[in-house]
């Protein structure tokens, strides 16, 4: 099932299913193209006010699905410079196009050396893959 | 997936149709098949077929079965039932609260069929025995009987191409035994979506004919499987309420708003006198409906405020697919729950603004006609 799914080259990822662009030290966030798939219809998403610092593996926002609400967590550590707000009205572009305008948030990061702490595309698959088949 | 999971007869059709499986009240269930929401709309708009056959068919029969029933529930069997009529009630402790909410069929004079919820169906099959004064048969008819539904405007139409006896004259809240493609089936016209429909009973054997003879007509007519998220959504929006969200036994009928499934009038029943007392002291919380006025969603026990104070909590809520807005129910002390009453809906941290709609959220024209 997975294997019709796109992760971008250029991005990293967390095992929680957000991935993190990297332009200078801003990082723009959202949720894989696995995660999508797997909430479907996206619903509502709760995000940061800007300005807010948060912290990497930690709680920035929810996404909630017909079903239930996850919780997202920050690739990295830093500022909310900016929050999508497209999503308020339109929540449906995080399962449309979840790597370009169903993106979240932008971060400026603290540490860019924390983005070591993330996965590849390569690896984020692999632990997709390994996930499925323990379930 | 827990290995003590039950699985119905159905259960490797479901994973043949790629059907997502959770856990529901001890069984491994279809969440859904496709997309919760397109199958919720597809009910709506054509039609949807649904397993059910974790629901359990309790039968009562015998002399006594009347006298029991009559003691058992709280509606008026004796006054309501005949031959191939389907009568809705509570089943309640001798507090008032309610036990279960159930179906009953008169198959017979002494002869009816209580159809219950599927958590259910150990409790309310020893709570029947213990009060089984009258000497009744009880049996527990659930691991034999398949339960399929067929719900949305075009299902009497499909159902009258495949069936033997004409299906378009059944009425609302009656039932016929008839076939199905040579399958025997109780055909009752009723259901949990809101909208027109059938539930079909038959003996576990036929259960997969049943199926994929109903699935090819479905699908042919543009409808499709319906998994337990949908039908979650669509009995919201119907208002219909879910056994252990918004009814259990600390809610009684009076406050539960199924005041029209309580006969006082009928002679005893378990909880009568608890309910005759509660209708003099006055009913304090009714369930009410609620719309969320901004785009949040609002879901089962989230704190409910109004000028500040908690006065609730949520008992279903979720989004409405045919309304576009979240929708929920939850219990408010009499006066707080007016329609068109503002309440706020605390989520996570932040309180949401919501207003308190009439019940049902969405209603079919077609349903009784």
């Amino acid at each position: 099932m997975g294997d019709e799914l796109n992760y971008p080259e250029d991005l990293r990822y967390n095992e929680s299913h957000e991935w993190a662009r990297c332009e200078d030290h801003t990082v723009t966030v959202g949720i894989s193209d696995h995660a999508q798939a797997e909430l479907q219809n996206v619903v509502y998403v709760e995000l940061p006010e800007v300005g807010v610092n948060t912290k990497q593996k930690e709680e920035f926002g929810v996404i909630e699905s017909v079903k239930a609400a996850y919780e997202l967590y920050a690739p990295v550590s830093g500022e909310i410079i900016e929050i999508n707000q497209e999503l308020e009205h339109a929540p449906e572009l995080v399962n449309e196009d979840p790597y370009n305008q169903g993106w979240m948030v932008k971060i400026r990061m603290d540490d860019p050396s924390e983005l070591s702490n993330l996965l590849s595309a390569e690896d984020y698959h692999a632990n997709i893959n390994s996930e499925e088949m323990s379930e | 997936m827990s290995e003590d999971l039950k699985r119905t007869t159905l259960y490797h059709t479901h994973t043949q149709l790629g059907a997502k499986l959770i856990e529901f009240g001890g069984w491994e269930m279809p969440v859904q098949y496709s997309n919760i929401i397109e199958e919720h709309l597809t009910v709506r708009s054509k039609m949807g077929m649904f397993d059910l056959s974790h629901m359990g068919e309790i039968e009562i029969s015998g002399k006594g079965a009347l006298k029991l029933l009559q003691r058992l529930i709280t509606n008026d069997a004796a006054g309501k039932l005949v031959d191939g009529r389907v009568l809705y009630s509570p089943m309640c402790n001798l507090a008032g609260g309610i036990i279960d909410d159930l179906l009953v069929y008169r198959l017979a004079e002494d002869r009816y069929m209580l159809v219950v919820n599927a958590s259910n169906i150990r409790q309310d099959f020893e709570w029947i025995c213990a009060n089984n004064n009258e000497n009744a048969e009880v049996e527990d008819h659930s691991n034999r009987t398949v339960l399929i539904a067929l719900q949305g405007q075009s299902s009497v139409q499909t159902l009258q191409m495949l069936s033997d006896i004409d299906v378009t004259t059944i009425k609302y809240y009656w039932f016929q035994e008839g076939h199905i493609q040579g399958i025997p089936v109780i055909i009752s016209r009723t259901g949990y979506t809101g909208e027109v429909g059938f539930e079909l009973y038959t003996g576990s054997c036929y259960g997969a004919t049943l199926w994929d003879s109903l699935y090819k007509s479905v699908i042919a007519e543009e409808g499709l499987p319906v998994g337990l998220g949908a039908r979650d959504t669509l009995r919201l929006e119907a208002g219909l309420p879910l056994h252990g969200n918004d009814i259990d036994q600390t809610t009684t009928p009076f406050e539960s708003r199924l005041n029209w499934a309580v006969s006082l009038k009928k002679g005893d029943f378990i909880g009568r006198e608890a309910l005759i007392e509660q209708k003099k002291q006055g009913i304090v919380n009714r369930l009410i409906g609620f719309r969320m006025l901004d785009r949040s969603i609002a879901r089962s026990h989230y704190p409910i405020y109004q000028d500040g104070e908690c006065i609730s909590e949520v008992t279903s809520g979720g989004l409405s697919p045919t309304l576009g807005v979240s929708i929920g129910l939850a219990y408010l002390p009499s006066g707080k729950g007016k329609v068109g009453s503002k309440i706020e809906i605390q989520i996570r941290q932040k309180l949401h603004p919501a207003e308190v709609v009439p019940i049902p959220f969405y209603r079919s024209q077609e349903l009784t006609a």
